[in-house]
């Protein structure tokens, strides 16, 4: 059997199998359905410094092979992560990653020293993309400068692997790939969700509580393997693909593309037992075509 | 309570009106899990262009014996006609089961009071099942646009007795539920609602008003179903907190109605 080994900077993975923050809540909710044991990582919600209620219902709205969310941070704050949360996933067997938001490179930088002090999370994931807050968020990932004013804050915040999540709503996402990885990035993954709108033709309205959201699912697939493999090409540093990843064959081909490792997201919602899948299907790939490791096939796409 | 996904195999499809459908299907690869009232489950919506997460439907029934699980559904878009084309021997994957839900009442000498309007009623048969089994007698108060919409009512009056509203007089009493004469004469220890929200508002509004329990089942638009995605949000005195985990059945007081 081929060897699903992969690294993330510091980062040992079993495979490149992760499951992408906000879909897969502490992982705790998937338990019932997947070994957690058996993916190369889970990103856990996104956590800022103080609490957030998040944006008004309606959040989310189906699309053909796809959703919107405005879901907009909702969480109970670093501190509530560390004394509640963390205690019931730091044994879990794998690399359990938090994903961090803010308001300010101040606040992001406080959120990410007070992971730093937690031993069972080996890394973060920088969310300078969500699509869905007023202030920070992707307002921070859009240009190079806002990127790397906040990768710079946390980088000497946080000693550990620092991956940082990039949006795709910019002119060049090679441009910012570049900036963040100057910045000090271990890693960047990517793609965040692309913001969209729904309108209800009866209601004359539009859908979502604050008029646009995030769109995720197999229809954006075409745009983030496009974003990976451009960025790929341009980084030293490793990426990892996310974006409508709903089986084993979208997976081989974000790793062609020169993904390292990927995240499922939407996907878990449709299976909640897809990632093991997709882990077992990336095995048979490669055990298929002859390659004896993962790493072979890592970027070969020309 | 540990969840499933499980390939369940359709036994019947029926189609009650133009509506509603009555879904019956088996676990064939072993026991049901245990189910309570007022839960649900996430059904799979296979070859539909259009749509792409799964719908939440309700259990109607769960009877062990058979080892069969039943869905009441409306048609509500192209997600849920869908599984109109089911047939006999079709796969319904389903994840269950999720949520909380109702609490039962503490003693079968309780005066218990159901009430659902349009699809609303689909839980309150499973509600009434169990509570036939602890030795209540439930009333239920059923209510409807017209009598052609109001479905499966010799199934609710095997459980208890059954009132009935229909907007258009056409069946029982006219008007809405709350309007029903029974919450004049009776008195209820506790009430348990289920249907379209201006309905469930309202009677928690008689609830309130006449100082007893109630549990009312939200139905908010959900995607994982699971409590991972934070979608399906409703407000409440704790904040915002997920129907599909905390809920969807709420106690009234929590509610910010």
């Amino acid at each position: 059997m081929a060897d699903s080994r992969v690294n993330i900077a510091d980062l040992d993975l079993i495979n490149p199998v992760l499951t992408a923050s906000g879909t897969f809540g502490y992982g705790l909710e998937y338990q019932d359905f997947v070994d957690l044991g058996q993916l190369g990582g889970v990103i856990v919600k996104g956590t800022t410094l103080h609490s957030r209620e998040g944006n008004p219902y309606p959040r989310m709205a189906e699309t053909a092979q796809g959703m919107l969310n405005c879901v907009g941070l909702q969480n109970k704050g670093v501190d509530y992560f560390c004394a509640h949360i963390y205690p019931q996933i730091k044994d879990i067997r794998t690399n359990m990653i938090v994903n961090v938001s803010g308001n300010s490179p101040d606040d992001y930088a406080e959120c990410a020293s007070r992971i730093n002090e937690l031993d069972c999370i080996p890394a973060i994931e920088l969310n300078i993309s969500c699509p869905n807050v007023k202030h920070g968020g992707m307002a921070f990932g859009t240009t190079v400068e806002g990127a790397t004013s906040v990768v710079k804050a946390v980088r000497e915040a946080y000693r550990k692997t620092l991956i940082v999540k990039l949006s795709p709503n910019v002119t060049s996402i090679t441009d910012i790939a570049l900036a963040v990885q100057d910045a000090g990035a271990d890693a960047v993954s990517l793609i965040n969700t692309l913001m969209g709108m729904a309108i209800d033709i009866e209601k004359r309205k539009r859908v979502l509580s604050i008029g646009t959201g995030g769109l995720s699912g197999p229809c954006i697939k075409p745009v983030a393997l496009r974003m990976v493999y451009q960025v790929a090409h341009v980084v030293q540093i490793p990426v990892i693909g996310i974006g409508g990843i709903s089986n084993a064959k979208d997976a081989v081909e974000f790793l062609l593309a020169g993904a390292t490792a990927i995240e499922i997201g939407t996907a878990n919602f449709l299976d909640p037992a897809i990632s093991v899948k997709v882990v077992k299907g990336i095995d048979e790939y490669l055990d298929k075509h002859g390659f004896e490791s993962v790493k072979d096939i890592i970027g070969i796409c020309e | 309570m540990k969840k499933y996904v499980l390939d369940l195999k359709v036994t019947s499809v029926e189609s009650l009106g133009e509506r509603y459908l009555l879904l019956v299907a088996i676990n064939p690869a072993g026991r049901l899990p245990k189910m309570f009232p007022g839960q649900f489950a996430q059904l799979r919506i296979d070859e539909s262009k259009e749509t792409f997460l799964r719908r939440p439907i309700s259990l109607h029934y769960v009877d062990y014996k058979k080892n069969e699980v039943c869905f009441l559904v409306q048609k509500v878009g192209k997600g849920t006609a869908s599984l109109w084309e089911k047939r006999p021997c079709s796969t319904l994957n389903a994840v269950l089961p999720l949520g909380s839900g109702f609490t039962m009442p503490t003693s079968p000498q309780k005066k218990v009071l159901l009430v659902g309007g349009g699809v609303g009623i689909a839980p309150l048969l499973f509600m009434g099942m169990e509570l036939k089994k602890m030795g209540v007698r439930p009333a239920f108060l059923l209510g409807a646009r017209s009598k052609t919409d109001l479905i499966r009512l010799d199934a609710y009056r095997a459980q208890g007795d059954v009132y009935v509203t229909t907007e258009d007089g056409s069946e029982g009493e006219m008007g809405f539920v709350t309007q029903h004469s029974i919450l004049q004469i009776e008195k209820f220890d506790c009430i348990y609602v289920c249907g379209p929200k201006p309905m469930m508002v309202a009677m928690a509004y008689y609830a309130k008003s006449t100082g007893t329990p109630c549990e009312v089942s939200l139905e908010n638009m959900m995607a994982c179903g699971l409590g991972a995605c934070l979608c399906c949000v409703e407000d409440t005195v704790d904040g915002n907190v997920c129907v599909c985990k905390e809920g969807p059945v709420f106690n009234i007081d929590k509610l910010k109605w």
